[in-house]
């Protein structure tokens, strides 16, 4: 049918979710469209991973709608399960396989599964095609969770945080590999906590504050939009000095400036105005949080109740 | 149906796999039970009496330690690991999963049976295993009942750095107490009446009859109804408390 090619790929609405008093996801709303890559940014403990999880079907909802490629996650379908594909925040392996043989293992899992030579060539681990998981670097690593979520060639991508613990060079490297999956018309959710990263692959981004969608918006145009964060105007004035002013109207308090300055037959030398960036707008949505950082729960695992270690 | 046994066999084909490229981990898993029966033979090589209780007893030993054991070890290492959580993300069904896994348990516990089986027969002439059915059939029911107990076990062990402890707590005095050393006979009443009302005290005196005494299958039936009564208990606790990931710590 033609209209499930406009379905989007996911769409929550009211999504909560309670561990025990505390309410980690609050009443989330949000929809990704197919092909399209979306962001969810926020700090540890914003309900990021939850959300996310109950999007995978790890996790079930305390109240609200969710759909994942016309599918509800909470049911567990084995056929959604073999379209998407999963890059967890922090998983292992067993020590002792290698990587060629986990594709293969994996990919045998999946109806229609990519070639293996195909997904190590995309993830960059060419020449450690016959190494154990165990002689990996973290790095190499990571691209092994990324290969094997890549193997069923899955229409939807779930990346929780894929490039924690890159090198910048892997980094864009991972990068190129997210945006090769869009130009394949793949649909991919990604958590991040780096804001770069966001802006740089994401088509659109949501901030996660306190369980709840703070603002949802293309990552250029969220500095625009964001009503805490606002425009920088800085010039140097008459007597050289240099002034900075932020306004939410650079429009206005621009002809003000000029007009005053020019009413004075002066110039306004090294005028520069700068569109807040989606850096500004987080740190801005989120800097509150970061003053009750306090809080007992800072890092998301704890918020279910749960302890993973991370290396071994 | 039948993708699920493919994709069982698979599993359990990469277990096998993954098991031996571990060398020495799979050497100690066979060593363990020889130098037991080595240790103890020399030990009772002059009375062949004790002999005739050894090797059935080491042999149910290794039923216990490689299904019970071993997977009360693996489930909390994969589920600790995050390995059982990426496997639940994929469309293999978990029923195929953990069959592979079993499966891969099942295997060493049948070399084991065979090893012992053979040094018996080699070194310490208690023969052939005298009611081959018999030997089947305990082998059987006991490794149902033990892997399910590890499963469920597994539950219980909060991470994998308590494991050794969890499980030494139960092995170790089990294997003590049911008579995998010495004959029961001479144990006194509570620690016999505690031997009783566990599963690998039945086993081996299945294993005897099957391995040593001839005493048959139907003489042992109230022997095989104990196992299969645990048996029934771990698998609805394995079922019930299933978890494909780490809990509180």
């Amino acid at each position: 049918m033609i209209l499930s090619v406009s379905e989007p790929a996911i769409a929550v609405s009211g999504l909560h979710k309670s561990y025990g008093n505390f309410e980690a996801v609050r009443g989330i709303d949000f929809e990704v469209q197919r092909g399209e890559v979306f962001g969810l940014l926020g700090p540890n403990g914003a309900g990021k991973t939850t959300t996310v999880e109950i999007l995978e079907g790890y996790r079930e909802r305390s109240a609200g709608e969710v759909s994942v490629l016309g599918f509800d996650p909470g049911r567990r379908p084995r056929e959604l399960r073999a379209r998407v594909g999963i890059v967890l925040q922090s998983t292992g392996l067993y020590r002792h396989i290698r990587v060629r043989e986990a594709l293969s293992h994996f990919g045998s899992m999946y109806p229609h599964p990519r070639d293996v030579d195909e997904v190590i060539a995309l993830t960059g681990l060419e020449g450690k095609e016959d190494a154990t998981a165990r002689t990996l670097s973290g790095g190499q690593r990571r691209r092994l969770d990324l290969a094997l979520a890549l193997i069923g060639d899955p229409e939807l991508v779930f990346l929780d945080e894929p490039t924690t613990g890159f090198d910048p060079a892997a980094r864009r490297t991972a990068w190129e590999t997210i945006r090769s999956l869009r130009d394949l018309g793949k649909t991919v959710l990604l958590t991040t906590h780096y804001l770069d990263e966001a802006q740089a692959i994401a088509d659109r981004v949501a901030i996660i504050k306190d369980g709840r969608i703070a603002i949802e918006g293309a990552p250029g145009d969220l500095g625009s939009n964001a009503g805490a964060a606002r425009y920088r105007v800085a010039y140097r004035n008459g007597t050289g000095r240099e002034v900075e002013q932020q306004t939410d109207d650079p429009t206005t308090l621009l002809h003000e400036l000029t007009g005053a300055a020019l009413a004075r037959g002066e110039r306004l030398d090294g005028l520069t105005v700068t569109r807040p960036t989606l850096e500004d707008v987080y740190l801005e949505l989120t800097a509150e949080q970061a003053e009750e950082a306090a809080a007992p729960l800072d890092d998301e695992h704890e918020l279910g109740g749960r302890h993973r270690p991370r290396g071994r | 149906m039948t993708e699920a046994v493919a994709l069982a066999w698979r599993q359990y084909r990469l277990e096998r796999r993954l098991f031996w490229r571990n060398p020495s981990a799979a050497f100690f898993n066979f060593l363990l039970p020889l130098l037991f029966l080595a240790f103890f033979g020399a030990a009772f090589s002059s009375d062949p009496k004790e002999l005739r209780i050894i090797v059935p007893g080491i042999a149910s030993m290794a039923v216990m330690s490689t299904t019970f054991t071993a997977l009360a070890f693996n489930m909390t290492f994969l589920r600790e690991q995050g390995v059982l959580k990426r496997i639940r993300g994929t469309p293999m069904p978990g029923i195929s999963y953990l069959l592979g896994v079993a499966g891969n348990a099942v295997t060493n516990t049948a070399l084991q049976i065979v090893i012992i089986t053979v040094a018996g027969r080699v070194f310490f002439g208690t023969g052939w295993p005298r009611e081959w059915v018999e030997l089947v059939v305990f082998v059987i029911i006991g490794v149902v009942c033990f892997a399910s107990l590890g499963v469920a076990f597994s539950h219980a062990i909060p991470n994998f750095d308590s494991a050794p402890a969890y499980v030494n707590a139960v092995f170790l005095p089990v294997i003590a107490v049911s008579g995998v050393f010495f004959d029961t006979a001479h144990s006194p009443a509570f620690m016999k009446g505690i031997a009783e009302a566990l599963p690998l005290y039945h086993l081996i005196a299945g294993l005897s009859g099957a391995m040593v005494t001839g005493a048959s299958l139907s003489k042992n039936l109230s022997d095989l109804g104990v196992i299969a009564v645990w048996a029934i208990f771990g698998i609805l606790l394995a079922v019930r408390g299933f978890s494909w990931e780490q809990r509180r710590a």
